[in-house]
């Protein structure tokens, strides 16, 4: 029998969208294949990482994670250019934690305050993303967008319940927006036409599916993700075309499995390489199923999530 | 390729004789072909009928097992590309490579670490089933010994002999047999005698080439030497190549019926750095391969490549559950404190195995969720009020605790004040929002 090359014929493309401004913009998506499959595509972009810092000391890191950035974490400029000039972020997503009522509560203009320092402080592409409370949001991302104007910055999450003053802001101010919807192609699908009916244009837009851990919920945005990437390619489904993004180190770093230390569970090894494992296997498996961006936490995660980069582009 | 029923008709005597329990041969035909009966109820067909419809059934991916006995795991049988679209069957199976020119008691210590690698997660064993002996030593009596050496301290273990000159692999596999190794692996130079030796001892055999279409070639030769539980290595040069060679076998198999590559893919995924190896085994989990060969198996890695397998490989129409009962954790009294959670297995297993370390003898209550986790099954309407109150009044529980304390998780704490209403005479506690919390709190409360 004669072997013939099995090429599945795509009729749809991954949009491309670029973010942060002159040398330093990063470009993501724009593929018209499946994940890493160049022999049957093209695939123009690498998946981008973001490292992830905050606006608020952290509290719920675990030990071995803290300890990376404890000269750093008291202050979000701080940490910001630790990022840039020591780790060579490509991207940095701040999140502005403070927000949350159940936190500290601070304010929209305070936000925006943090915000212009850390634009002001490197050059980095800025993802600025709320707490996830789903009213306060709505007033912050509205603020940052405002105070971030003319730095074509990433804003999120726009959700469900509060994407209307957030599309409004980003549209306003020239950013591009994540839509986050929770673990449904439908939904996802859903959240994007809503947001295109606003007037925002699709190629500005990143989908984000939600995330899960290694362990916790893994296999579905695992499906969740090749989904949308086969709507996307297979049935031309404009509404599935944005990249996508995993925002994988929030999920990682507050499992057990990052967090425990070896003397209670020793058939569980080293807690130091479990929990880079973790974080790293959790982005592996996402790019795998079609994630473009990546936002993280540990530099050895990172570190060699970019090596199985080089070695899959 | 399946046949349709009307070919498979054109197959049979075409007696209507009845003897296979259809009122006519078309009916058996049309019976075969959506599965629901076997050829083997005709006994009036004829071989070369019999051959070409076992040829024409048989699945794209050939399965079989490796090993033997208890132990023995099946390797291929898949049928999508997609988890999503059905589900992936047989895990991948993990193994590691140990070079025979080690000193018999590091050999020892490494065989050992794989039959120290089984942990559970999720009420599931999980374990590093494979070695792989690799013949570095250029020394046939050494790599013999270690061949014994490593049977002897892992008997459970798959063992896979990793070893291509064929006078040595011949006399090493007589060794271990009845244990059904892997030989590991033919390639253009030595097809015909690799071929030869795991035919006569009736062992699988990999085979290994540069790409998809020279194995292709490569297993046709075999097949016709009567050797058909064959492996594929297509011998990636790194992780990409890993991902499109494995993609190109799979849906040649699966989409063309290509039947030269219809076989189970064995990745080696050695890298200095062991991190970056973990990561690339975790590529070649996701991404079709059967058999993963590591070099090394520390236990964070290998915790991580199981829940990997385990996450991959579940069903995704059906939510791992447990049964929904009254669990007794330690050994409760009628005072023990009594928790509440759902059903879904990695819920259950995290939250009673956080109340056994509180060592606070206790009573957990798991309600049947459909599988879901406590704020997914309280988002789907299934893990509310009155449905709790319900669960807990026909459970019986309330003869066999005196209080009438019911600890709730914290994501639900929202709950508190309808179950109270609904569970009369109860009062309802809320719990920490993770499991982690559980030890101190359950301490704290018994203090
Ligand atoms: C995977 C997942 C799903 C899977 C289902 C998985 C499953 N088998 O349950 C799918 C995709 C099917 C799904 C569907 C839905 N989901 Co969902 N899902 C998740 C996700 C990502 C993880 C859930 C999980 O597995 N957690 C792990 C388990 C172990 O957690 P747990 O059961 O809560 O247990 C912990 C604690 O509660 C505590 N605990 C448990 N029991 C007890 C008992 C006591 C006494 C104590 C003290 C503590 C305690 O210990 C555990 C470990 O700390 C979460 C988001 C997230 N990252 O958490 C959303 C999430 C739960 N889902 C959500 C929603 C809304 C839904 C849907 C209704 C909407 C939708 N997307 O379609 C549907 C409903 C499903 C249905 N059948 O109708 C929301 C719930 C929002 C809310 N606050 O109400 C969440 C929080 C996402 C979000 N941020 O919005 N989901
Ligand atoms: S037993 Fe065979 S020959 Fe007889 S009716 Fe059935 S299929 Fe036909």
């Amino acid at each position: 029998m004669a072997f013939t090359l099995p090429k599945e014929s795509y009729s749809g493309k991954v949009l491309s969208l670029t973010f942060g401004k002159d040398d330093k913009a990063v470009t993501i998506g724009g593929e018209d294949t499946l994940p890493f499959l160049s022999f049957e595509g093209s695939i123009p972009n690498r998946p981008a990482i973001a490292y992830e810092i905050q606006d608020s000391p952290i509290d719920d890191w675990p030990e071995t994670l803290k300890a990376v950035y404890k000269d750093v974490s008291d202050d979000p400029v701080k940490w910001a250019r630790y990022c840039q000039d020591e780790l060579k972020a490509q991207a940095i997503a701040l999140r502005l934690v403070s927000t949350h009522p159940d936190r500290e509560n601070r304010s929209a203009d305070d936000a925006a305050k943090t915000v212009s320092e850390v634009l002001s402080a490197v050059e980095t592409p800025l993802i600025i993303l709320g707490s996830n409370h789903v009213e306060k949001d709505s007033e912050v991302l509205v603020k940052v967008s405002e105070a971030a104007s003319g730095h074509n910055c990433v804003i999120g999450k726009a959700q469900e319940g509060n994407y209307k003053t957030i599309v409004a802001a980003a549209l306003a101010h020239n950013h591009k927006l994540i839509a986050m919807s929770e673990l449904d192609i439908n939904l996802a699908k859903q959240l994007n036409i809503l947001i295109t009916q606003m007037g925002f244009d699709k190629s500005r837009l990143i989908t984000d599916p939600m995330c899960s851990a290694l362990g916790y919920g893994l296999e579905y945005t695992y499906s969740v993700m090749e989904r949308i990437r086969l709507a996307a390619l297979m049935q031309n489904d404009a509404t599935m075309q944005p990249p996508i993004l995993g925002d994988v180190g929030m999920y990682v770093w507050k499992t057990k499995e990052t967090m425990a230390e070896e003397s209670d569970v020793p058939e569980w090894g080293a807690i130091e390489e479990r929990g880079i494992a973790w974080e790293s296997i959790t982005a592996t498996s996402m790019i795998m199923a079609g994630a473009n961006l990546l936002i993280m936490r540990h530099p050895k995660a990172v570190e060699v999530v970019k090596k199985i980069i080089d070695e899959l582009i | 390729m399946a046949l349709s029923g009307i070919e498979i008709f054109k197959l049979l005597p075409k007696t209507n004789c009845k003897k296979c329990g259809f009122p006519t041969c078309l009916a058996f035909a049309m019976a075969l072909a959506q599965g629901k009966t076997e050829i083997g109820k005709c006994p009036d067909i004829s071989e070369e009928a019999k051959s070409k419809l076992s040829e024409a059934s048989a699945p794209p991916i050939r399965t079989f097992s490796l090993g033997k006995g208890e132990k023995a795991v099946k390797v291929g049988g898949e049928t999508v590309m997609f988890r999503h679209d059905k589900k992936f069957f047989n895990p991948t199976v993990l193994g590691v490579n140990i070079k025979d020119d080690l000193n018999d008691e590091e050999l020892v210590k490494r065989a050992k670490e794989v039959v120290d690698s089984e942990i559970e997660r999720v009420g599931q064993k999980l374990r590093v089933e494979a070695i792989s002996i690799e013949y570095a030593s250029n020394n046939p009596e050494r790599f013999e010994s270690a061949v014994k050496a490593v049977a002897e301290s892992a008997p459970d273990a798959i063992l896979i002999l990793n070893c291509g000159d064929p006078s040595v692999l011949e006399r090493a596999v007589k060794l271990v047999a009845d244990r059904r190794p892997l030989l590991y692996s033919a390639t253009d130079a030595n097809a015909e005698a690799l071929a030869n030796i795991a035919k006569a001892n009736n062992v699988p055999l990999a085979v290994s080439a540069e790409g998809p279409e020279a194995l292709s070639a490569l297993t046709e030769k075999i097949k016709a030497l009567g050797v058909e539980d064959l492996v594929l290595d297509p011998r990636p040069k790194n992780a990409g190549e890993m991902i499109q060679h494995n993609t190109i076998i799979r849906r040649a198999a699966l989409k063309k019926g290509f039947k030269p590559l219809g076989y189970p893919i064995i990745n080696l995924v050695t890298r200095e750095d062991s991190l970056l190896e973990a990561n690339i085994a975790a590529i070649s989990i996701a991404k079709y391969a059967s058999i993963v060969v590591l070099s090394s198996i520390e236990k964070w890695k290998n915790l991580a490549l199981f829940t990997l397998r385990q996450n991959i490989y579940t069903d995704p129409q059906v939510p791992m559950q447990v049964e929904q009962k009254i669990y007794k954790i330690g050994e409760p009294t009628p005072e023990s404190p009594l928790l509440i959670t759902t059903n879904f297995s990695l819920t259950y297993f995290i939250v009673a195995g956080e109340v056994e370390n509180s060592k606070v003898p206790s009573w957990l209550a798991v309600m049947d969720c459909e599988g879901l986790s406590v704020l997914t099954a309280w988002a789907a309407g299934k893990f509310v009020a009155s449905k709790i109150a319900n669960f807990i009044k026909e459970s019986g529980v309330e003869n066999q605790i005196k209080h009438r304390e019911l600890i709730i998780p914290g994501q639900v704490a929202i709950l508190s004040g309808a179950l109270e209403d609904k569970l009369e005479g109860w009062k309802v506690i809320v719990g920490p929002r993770e499991a982690n919390g559980i030890p101190t709190f359950l301490r704290n409360r018994a203090a």
